[in-house]
C-alpha cells in the first residue's frame, strides 16, 4: 500500500535533484530557474501529501500560495534575464558582477 | 493494486523527468522534460486526493510558466555549449552536496518515521468536510478563513505582472506609432485643400 513515506521519498529525490541542478549548471541561469521550480514542486508534493495524510486542508491551501509565488518568481526572473541579455548579450552567471565594487 | 501501479508510474516518471531536466544538453529539451515532471507530479497529487492543486499545477505550470520558459529560451540567442563548459568541473562538488543533503533528509525522515517527535494534531479548523468534493472544500476554506491571504496572493501576482512588464518594456526611437487622439481630432476641412491649378501645372514632379 502507498503511504506517506512513499510521497516523502519522491519529494526528497526531487528536491535533491533540484539542488544538484543548480550546482551542475552554474553558468546557465535558465536551468537554475528550472531547478528552483523543481525544488518548489518537491515542496508542493510534500505539502499535499501531508495535507491528505492529516486530513487537514491547510496544506493544500498553502501549496496554492507556494504556486502563486513560484509563478511570480518565474515571471520576474525571466524578465530580468531578458533585459540583462538585451544589455550584455550574454547570460553567463560568471560574468554577472556589476554590483561588485 | 492499480493505485500502486499508478503511484510507481507517476513517481518514476517525475523523478526521471526531473533528472533529465537538469542533465539535458539543450535547454528546450529541459523545459519539455520539466513539463513532463509537472504533469506526473499532478498525477501524484490526484492520487493523494488533491484534484484542485493537481489541476492548478497543470494550468499554471504547463500552461503558463513552462510556455514562458520556452518563449525566453527560444527568444534569446545564446551559445549554450559555452554555458555548459563547467558541467564536468562542478560535478564532484555538486554530487557531494547532493549526497550530503540527501543523507540529512533521510536522517530526518528516518527519525520522523521511528516516532517520538510530537508534532501535535491538526486543530480541526481546516478538516476535510464530509461529503464535499476536494474543490468544494478548498473553496469553502479559501473564501472564508484564508480570504485575506487569497487576496494578498492576487496582489502579489499583479505586482509580479506589472514588474515584468515595466522591466521588459522599452521605448524605441523612431517608431511610428498610432496617435489615436490626433486621428479623431482631424477634420475634413483641415485635411484637404481646394486648389485650382492651371492646365498642365497640376502635378509637381
Amino acid at each position: 500500500m502507498i503511504g506517506i513515506g512513499h510521497y516523502v521519498t519522491v519529494s526528497t529525490i526531487l528536491f535533491v535533484l533540484g539542488v544538484l541542478g543548480i550546482f551542475l549548471n552554474r553558468k546557465n541561469v535558465i536551468i537554475i530557474l528550472m531547478a528552483i521550480e523543481l525544488i518548489l514542486l518537491a515542496v508542493n508534493i510534500n505539502l499535499v501529501a501531508f495535507s491528505s495524510y492529516l486530513g487537514d486542508l491547510t496544506g493544500q491551501v498553502f501549496a496554492m500560495f507556494v504556486l502563486t509565488v513560484a509563478a511570480g518568481e518565474a515571471a520576474v526572473g525571466l524578465a530580468i534575464l531578458v533585459i540583462y541579455f538585451r544589455d550584455r548579450g550574454t547570460i553567463a552567471v560568471d560574468d554577472v558582477h556589476n554590483l561588485k565594487g | 493494486m492499480i493505485t500502486v501501479i499508478a503511484f510507481y508510474l507517476f513517481a518514476a516518471l517525475t523523478v526521471l523527468a526531473g533528472a533529465v531536466t537538469i542533465l539535458a544538453r539543450n535547454p528546450v529539451h529541459s523545459v519539455l522534460w520539466l513539463i513532463v515532471a509537472f504533469f506526473n507530479a499532478a498525477g501524484l497529487m490526484v492520487l493523494a486526493g488533491a484534484e484542485f492543486i493537481a489541476m492548478l499545477l497543470v494550468i499554471v505550470y504547463v500552461g503558463a510558466v513552462a510556455v514562458l520558459f520556452l518563449f525566453v529560451v527560444m527568444m534569446l540567442d545564446i551559445d549554450f555549449a559555452q554555458l555548459r563548459a563547467g558541467f564536468i568541473r562542478n560535478m564532484p562538488l555538486g554530487l557531494l552536496l547532493a549526497v550530503a543533503l540527501l543523507g540529512e533528509l533521510l536522517i530526518g525522515i528516518g527519525a520522523w518515521s521511528v516516532g517520538g517527535i510530537e508534532l501535535g494534531e491538526p486543530s480541526g479548523a481546516a478538516a476535510v468536510p464530509q461529503g464535499a468534493s476536494n474543490i468544494e472544500a478548498i473553496g469553502l476554506l479559501l473564501y472564508s478563513r484564508y480570504l485575506f491571504l487569497f487576496e494578498a496572493a492576487g496582489v502579489l501576482l499583479l505586482v509580479a505582472m506589472v514588474g515584468a512588464i515595466v522591466l521588459t518594456h522599452r521605448q524605441r526611437a523612431g517608431v511610428r506609432g498610432q496617435n489615436i487622439s490626433r486621428q479623431i481630432a482631424r477634420r475634413p476641412d483641415e485635411a484637404t485643400v481646394n486648389a485650382s491649378p492651371e492646365v498642365g501645372k497640376g502635378v509637381q514632379l
